[in-house]
């Protein structure tokens, strides 16, 4: 029998949830920012509108202000985003068990049996769509077919308030005139390896020897073969929160290159924010910090280390992210994108290894995470003097001068 | 017309169930109005004055009004008072 799967994406999240809360809002310009009253905070999440006037996630406050004169910041509640993600996954158990996030805002469902065809899948999905709409006052766009890759490929094809059938007939006639990096898992680098081999669109891909692809790219040549043929067979995986992302990690891809530590820095802290809030959703702590950084000739490499006590705190694994960051990279050139990833993650109640005698570390970590319990008051606790206190800031890679205020805050993908 | 949200106290009554009910609101300057009927209880955003929660749709003085339970804490969609 063939698969009925659904992706749902809420369409630009932190925006919406921001609008939902405050009718005011709407038909605004909106961008949710960092550290709004800083002229170097960030803009973490824009509507459509603030879109328009060409606000890029990750630019400064100050070059959308001069994009946009009009536009409206709001700092982020991140507790909230987590209520509406949460009441959108409820909303989805409703039609089925088996549910996948992918990040907050997304998910893919399994209506097999429940839907008996796509026609079927596509009603239910009209009926999902609707209802976060009422209950929640937020649009959603679903992509509907038979494998998690072109499910969510229909989901972005169509924004907002849509819902987008990839069929399994014929399937290339609707997708395979769109590029080949629209599929997920091909990212602009090895989007810009198959444009070299003449590979430009989903059809293109298709129809390539998958044995050449094989030697280009290894085993993902194989993969992104496979996907563009419809052939992805990965299951749509049950988590709940106990069997949640053995990790949790939060990225993005600058609009402008990174020159300096200051400015990664603050790009650090803000990703830290919602890996540190996810932990907190999880119930766990994480015992180590990966970091993935992407030059602007777009070379990846990654890092990771151990944390001397597991945290929550987001403000510590931005730290460690951040010393890991200056210890390792060698500053070639200018850094496109920072992932910050928290691996090897404990739950909270578990007991974790520390020496007899509390270290300063423990005690620095629980004064951390004591400080980001409270959203509301972050601010003020995060503010001059704890953080030129930060061991990050003797170590000379940021000015005393420069000191970043940053609010933190988390940024989408 | 413009709205506001408005937070108010509200007089509940429980069941053997645990299932609970709105008997009565008082309003801010201390007034008392008592819910004649609930008409409908449903999951619902306020498109009014934002937010989300289980919505009432309840009979006051013979006047329809949405009575909204948003995580613990109940709001009305008020007539914003222009000044
Ligand atoms: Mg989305």
């Amino acid at each position: 029998m063939n698969r009925v799967i659904l992706h749902c994406d809420m369409n630009n999240f932190y925006a919406s949830v921001e609008c939902a809360l405050n009718p005011e809002l709407k038909g605004k310009p909106i961008a949710v920012c960092g550290d709004a009253e800083e002229r170097h905070g960030i803009v973490l999440a824009k509507n459509y509108i603030a879109s328009g006037y060409g606000i890029k996630t990750a630019e400064t406050v100050f070059s959308a202000k001069r994009k946009c004169p009009e536009l409206v910041t709001v700092r982020p509640h991140f507790d909230i985003y987590m209520r509406y993600s949460r009441l959108a996954r409820e909303i989805y158990t409703r039609y089925t068990p088996l549910i996948e996030p992918f990040g907050l805002d997304e998910c893919w469902l399994d209506l097999t049996g429940r839907a008996l065809n796509e026609g079927e899948g596509v009603a239910l999905a009209n009926e999902i769509k609707n209802t976060v709409k009422r209950e929640l006052g937020l649009t959603l766009s679903i992509g509907v077919s038979f494998n998690k890759v072109f499910a969510k490929l229909g989901s972005d094809m169509k924004k907002p308030d849509a819902v987008t059938l990839i069929p399994q007939k014929d399937f290339l006639s609707v997708i395979g005139g769109l590029s080949a990096s629209e599929l997920i898992g091909i990212g602009g680098s090895t989007g810009a390896r198959l444009n070299v081999y003449g590979i430009e669109i989903i059809a293109e891909l298709a129809s390539f020897s998958k044995n050449m692809l094989n030697q280009m790219f290894g085993k993902c040549g194989e993969q992104i073969w496979k996907y563009a043929n419809g052939l992805d067979d990965s299951p749509v995986t049950l988590r709940d929160t106990e069997a949640i992302d053995k990790s949790a990690g939060n990225g993005i891809t600058a609009p402008c290159d990174l020159e300096n530590g200051d400015e990664v820095w603050k790009v650090m802290l803000e990703l830290s924010e919602e890996v540190g809030h996810r932990l907190v959703l999880y119930g766990k702590r994480a015992a180590g910090v990966v970091i993935q950084i992407k030059d602007n000739a777009l070379n990846v490499k990654q890092w990771q280390c151990q944390l001397e006590c597991p945290t929550q705190s987001a403000y510590e694994i931005a730290k460690r992210a951040f010393r890991l960051f200056s210890e390792s990279y060698s500053w070639d050139k200018p850094v496109r994108a920072v992932t910050v990833r928290a691996i090897n993650l404990v739950y909270e109640g578990e007991p974790s290894q520390i020496s007899m005698f509390s270290s300063d570390g423990e005690k620095e970590n629980q004064r951390s995470e004591k400080i980001d319990k409270s959203l509301d008051d972050i601010r003020a606790r995060f503010g001059s003097d704890i953080i030129k206190n930060a061991a990050v800031l003797e170590n000379g890679k940021i000015p005393k001068e420069k000191t970043p205020s940053v609010l933190p805050g988390g940024i989408r993908k | 017309m413009k709205y506001e949200k408005i937070y108010v106290s509200v007089g509940l009554n429980v069941d053997t169930e645990g299932e609970i009910r709105p008997v009565a609101i008082r309003w801010r300057n201390g007034k008392i109005y008592e819910i004649d009927k609930i008409r409908q209880k449903t999951c619902a955003a306020s498109l009014k004055v934002g937010g989300r929660g289980i919505r009432y749709t309840v009979m006051i003085e013979g006047k329809e009004r949405y009575l909204f339970n948003e995580e613990g804490r109940w709001f009305v969609e008020g007539k914003a008072v222009s000044n």
